[in-house]
């Protein structure tokens, strides 16, 4: 009998804090596939962020480092800059990237750093209970929007994505998503492309996911993923930006 | 080697030396030129410099470039120190060694840009959050800016931790003669061994570089082996000049610029007859505690002290505090631009000598 499917090395056997239905452990599981596939094991250096996904680096097996919450992309930017041998990644959620770190995002995105930055989009703040977030949508009820999100306060669902791609040191952005096996195989080709433009030098790739979060939706998994493709999908559409 | 060299040029030119890796900063008078002679001479010595956008992103690149095993540093003033004290909080509780300058200048809030000492609270109790130190060094010279830079990547190497230089908008523009090493990092910089630096796994099990501890208890151990830490530095690198100790009845105490300018004064002084003298803390944090307590260095027999700053009184807290009560404390100060003048210092003194 031969073995056609496995555990990632890159992964640790455990299991994980991750609410029931959360996108954040199936990325995970994605990006250790990729980092076993292309046999970057040994190279690669995550930058964690501040979120539901603060120890994901207990999860992965490779070396890792927090980042003060939104600094991801400054502190990726100083690691490859020092070891530009070595393989760097951002992962980072929509405060992190989109809010509180929006300058060192924009930023390193301009300066075209050869890192790889994966961006989880699940318009709320999870870990600390359930905020409003950059990506949320207009209407959506939050712990800081009750009454649901507003515009004249609260302004529209950011897309950083959008926005990156017309910086020209920018290579490569695509939007994909969690919410069926057909976009989750996606979501792993585009991760691939993006760890692949920074081994081919070819520069700054972001892959923006769209993951559910049950728990401050307010829906089940599986109404979860009908969100995301009935509903999200239509304010962030899949596919490659830049 | 001698060149005329201004302070700013000379911290820049002692980090190269002393193996600087890795440089980024944010324009902001009265540093300017630091990060000017970065842009120029880190690269021509094949080494790195970004100009980044902002203090707080600068103080996270250094972060960043220290996990990777890189001599990593950063330059600022006053406001934009401020902005990085997250950035100083995280370094310190990821065990981070980095060099971090700041010429200071008048406050608060955007302030002007004349020298002042008042960010010396900042820089000795914290200003980021948590229980940590940064290691303080405080040139009074040109020749002292360059080599403190020696001193600051071997301490933060040694013991994992900040080091900040604390220098002020007069050492900053300054010029002087300095006297440079001719020879290169490799011989006058030890050789401090990181296998806890994120270099990719070859070969051993992932370093992970993080300061934060969520299961029960392990916060608490981690703290109390920084505590540790502190312990040792403080009874082994406390530093401090110390001028006329043997006979001095009024004591002066200064540090940076303001003590080239009571060691004017002491000039006169001792000219008068008035026995003064004084003692300039080289270390701020840790305080030279050791020479105030009669622990170590000259025994100071009866004699009242003085406090000279360019602040409104920050340092005479820890010369209160090391003093214990043994010898009563004055103090005189400038600040918000102001900087104390010999006179001032000479006409006190007297007042405090006739008492």
């Amino acid at each position: 009998m031969k073995k056609i499917f496995s555990k990632p090395e890159s992964l640790h056997d455990s299991s994980t804090h991750y609410c029931p239905g959360c996108g954040h452990s199936m990325a995970h599981r994605l990006i250790a596939k990729i980092i076993d596939e292309l046999g970057i094991r040994e190279k690669v250096i995550g930058v964690a962020p501040v979120g539901c996904a603060v120890i994901a680096y207990d999860y992965w097996d490779f070396d890792c480092s927090e980042a003060a919450h939104g600094r991801a992309c400054a502190v990726a930017t100083a690691i490859k800059r020092v070891r530009p041998e070595n393989i760097v990644f951002t992962y980072q959620g929509d405060g992190d990237l989109a809010a509180i770190g929006t300058n060192e995002t924009i930023h390193a995105a301009n300066r075209g750093e050869n890192i790889t930055v994966i961006f989880i989009n699940n318009a709320i703040y999870g870990m600390t209970g359930g905020q409003l977030a950059p990506t949320s949508l207009l209407g959506q009820r939050t712990a800081t929007t009750k009454l649901g999100r507003k515009k004249e306060t609260e302004g529209y669902p950011l897309k950083i994505s959008e926005m990156l791609s017309l910086l020209p040191a920018v290579k490569s952005i695509q939007r994909v998503s969690l919410h069926s096996p057909q976009e989750v195989m996606q979501a792993e080709k585009a991760i691939k492309d993006a760890f692949l433009n920074q081994i081919n030098k070819v520069g700054f790739s972001l892959v923006e996911i769209l993951s559910p979060c049950p728990t401050y939706w307010g829906l089940s998994p599986r109404e979860s993923l009908d969100w995301i493709k009935n509903v999200m999908v239509k304010e962030f559409p899949l596919g490659k930006i830049k | 080697m001698k060149i005329l060299i201004s302070g700013n040029e000379a911290i820049a030119q002692g980090a190269i030396d002393a193996g600087c890796d890795f440089y980024s900063g944010y324009p902001i008078t009265p540093q300017n030129e630091l990060t000017a002679y970065m842009s120029e001479k880190m690269p021509e010595n094949k080494r790195i410099f970004i100009q980044a956008e902002s203090e707080l992103a600068a103080i996270n690149m250094v972060y960043g470039a220290s996990g990777a095993g890189a001599r990593a540093m950063t330059s600022s003033s006053s406001p934009g120190i401020s902005l990085k004290q997250e950035g100083i909080s995280y370094i310190a509780g990821a065990e981070l060694p980095a060099v971090i300058v700041n010429i200071m200048r008048a406050g608060p809030g955007l302030g002007n840009i004349w020298p002042a000492q008042s960010d010396y609270f900042q820089a000795t109790k914290g200003g980021g959050h948590g229980d940590y130190h940064c290691l303080v060094l405080a040139p009074a010279s040109v020749q002292e800016s360059y080599e403190f830079m020696f001193k600051a990547f071997d301490l933060a190497d040694i013991y994992r931790m900040p080091v900040m230089i604390l220098g002020d908008g007069i050492l900053g523009q300054m010029m002087e003669p300095l006297v440079v090493h001719s020879a290169q990092c490799t011989v006058h910089c030890a050789q401090v061994k990181k296998p806890w630096a994120l270099t990719g796994c070859k070969g051993r099990k992932p370093n992970i570089v993080k300061s934060f501890y969520m299961i029960e208890g392990d916060l608490e151990k981690f703290n109390l082996k920084l505590q540790e830490k502190y312990k040792v530095i403080l009874e082994k690198e406390q530093k401090y000049e110390g001028l006329f100790l043997d006979d001095a009845e009024i004591v002066l105490v200064a540090y940076g610029t303001t003590s080239r300018i009571v060691k004017s004064a002491l000039k006169s002084l001792r000219k008068k007859g008035i026995k003064a003298g004084l003692i300039r803390p080289i270390t701020l944090w840790p305080f030279p505690v050791d020479v105030f307590a009669g622990i170590k260095g000259p025994k100071i027999q009866k004699a009242k002290f003085l406090v000279v700053e360019m602040s409104y009184g920050q340092m005479i807290e820890d010369v209160r505090l090391a003093l214990n009560g043994k010898f009563p404390v004055e103090f005189l100060g400038r600040s918000g631009g102001g900087v104390p003048q010999e006179e001032e210092i000479i006409n006190k003194v007297m007042g405090m000598h006739k008492k």
